[in-house]
This record gives structure tokens, C-alpha cells and sequence, in this order.
């Protein structure tokens, strides 16, 4: 978790922790480059419909905002495979511009778990991995909700790092 | 209205002030809840892009939450949807619509 140091944000992190920030850093970067697709529910959450009753007027906005958009999503996911240290773990420092950036990536990552997971409002996310657990504890969901609740943590340290 | 009959007066002539010309009207940026966001982050990017002051961003924060969505934004139409856009970067679930 993240602390402030100095003018740094600084996180010490287990190999554990960068095999699965690398994943899911990587895994943003993958949607948005190999086959980006608004019908993919991901891609839709993460470049809403400006307009949502003028499917015209959002294409138009589209036209001239989303290359910069793509761009800066996938340099922000870059930010963190950028600062990751090595397999073994280790620390990370980083300054206010690459922290706000691993901000804006962790809320990327998140927001693309939350719609594969299907978190709604009111959602537990305990009785979420409670129920997981007692359905098959080897599952990909168990994995998956697990990653999610961590990244939430991380960055909401991040976030309260920055703020302080 | 009671049984009496209205008096029978042409209406008089007057232009219409009232109509504004669409181009002129204000647009709002409006971002919606969502189940992902954290709340102290949608305040810290309330913050951040608009430099709004911690009390007015976490009120919209909670209008957001509370009520599924508020207005961050008004103004011309180009404005809005730069805002729009910037709320995209930061993964806020932003629409531009008329005030």
C-alpha cells in the first residue's frame, strides 16, 4: 500500500502483487489496442456515449476525441508496467505526475473488472467471495473478485497518499 | 376557472423574446453514478479538473450517488464536451447534454 515519502508516493509491492498489477495493466492496454470494440461492454464503459439519444452527435465527439482518449488510457496503464520493479517484488516511487497516473489506471482496471464481474450498486463484495469460495474456491471468479478488492485498496491508498 | 365568459380580446401582437436561438442556450456536462468509483476519488477528480472546493465537490459526489446523477458543468457546447471528455480520462461516466 502506499505511503507518501518526501515529495514520493511509495509502495513496496510482493512478486505476488506485480505479477497481477502487470496482468491487469497489461490486459487495459490489450482491449484497447487488438480489436478495440464499442460492443464490448468494457470498452463502452470506459468511452461512454457523450449523447446518448444522438448516436450521430456521439460519433462525431468520437471522431475528434478518441484517438487522444485511447492514447492517454493506454499511457496511463503504461505508467505502471513502467514503475512494476522486478518478478522477485520490490519498491515502487513514484512522483505526483506518474502517481496521478497510476490513479487514473487503477480506476481503468477496475472499472473494466467491475463490468466482467458484474458489481452493481449495493453490491458486497465479501458476500461476493463468501458465495465464490463456497461454489469452487480454485475458481477464476474467486481470482478475479479477489484482484478486484485489492486494487481497490490500492488505490484508494494511493488516492489518501496524494491528498494527505 | 368559475362560469364566467372570457372576455373576447384578440391577444396583442408581441414578439417572441421568450425563444432563445438553440446555439445560445447552455450545454451541462452530467456524470452518473456508478458502482466502481470510489467516492473519494469522483471528489478528488471534481477537485482536479474543475477546481472546485472540497465542500462543493464532495456535494456533487453525493448528488451523484444519492440521486444517480448531477450537472458538473455549464456553459457552450464545445466546453462541455472537452469536460466530457477529461471525465473520461479519469473513467467518470460523463454525457453532455441542454441545460
Amino acid at each position: 500500500m502506499f505511503r507518501r515519502q518526501g515529495g514520493r508516493y511509495v509502495a513496496t509491492f510482493a512478486a505476488d502483487e506485480v505479477r497481477v498489477l502487470r496482468k491487469v495493466a497489461s490486459e487495459v492496454v490489450g482491449l484497447l489496442t487488438d480489436g478495440f470494440d464499442h460492443s464490448d461492454p468494457v470498452v463502452s464503459r470506459l468511452f461512454p456515449e457523450v449523447y446518448p439519444d444522438d448516436p450521430g452527435g456521439t460519433a462525431e465527439f468520437r471522431r475528434y476525441t478518441e484517438g487522444d482518449l485511447k492514447t492517454a488510457k493506454i499511457d496511463q496503464a503504461g505508467a505502471i508496467l513502467a514503475a512494476l520493479p522486478g518478478e522477485t517484488g520490490g519498491e515502487v516511487r513514484l512522483d505526483a505526475e506518474a502517481a496521478e497516473a497510476w490513479l487514473r489506471a487503477l480506476n481503468d482496471a477496475r472499472l473494466a473488472m467491475g463490468v466482467r464481474l458484474e458489481i452493481k450498486d449495493g453490491t458486497d463484495l465479501g458476500e461476493e467471495l463468501d458465495d465464490a469460495v463456497a461454489e469452487d474456491p480454485t475458481s477464476s471468479r474467486v481470482f478475479q473478485l479477489s484482484v478486484y478488492a485489492y486494487l481497490g485498496y490500492l488505490q484508494e491508498s494511493l488516492l489518501n497518499a496524494l491528498i494527505d | 376557472m368559475g362560469g364566467m365568459t372570457a372576455p373576447q380580446v384578440a391577444p396583442v401582437e408581441t414578439p417572441d423574446t421568450e425563444e432563445v436561438p438553440a446555439a445560445d442556450r447552455p450545454w451541462v456536462t452530467i456524470v452518473w453514478d456508478d458502482p466502481v468509483n470510489l467516492m473519494t476519488y469522483v471528489t478528488w477528480v471534481f477537485q482536479k479538473l474543475f477546481g472546485y472546493s472540497r465542500e462543493k465537490a464532495e456535494r456533487l459526489m453525493l448528488d451523484v450517488h444519492h440521486k444517480g446523477r448531477a450537472v458538473v458543468s455549464s456553459g457552450a457546447r464545445e466546453r462541455m464536451e472537452h469536460d466530457a471528455s477529461q471525465l473520461h480520462a479519469y473513467g467518470l461516466w460523463a454525457t453532455v447534454d441542454r441545460s
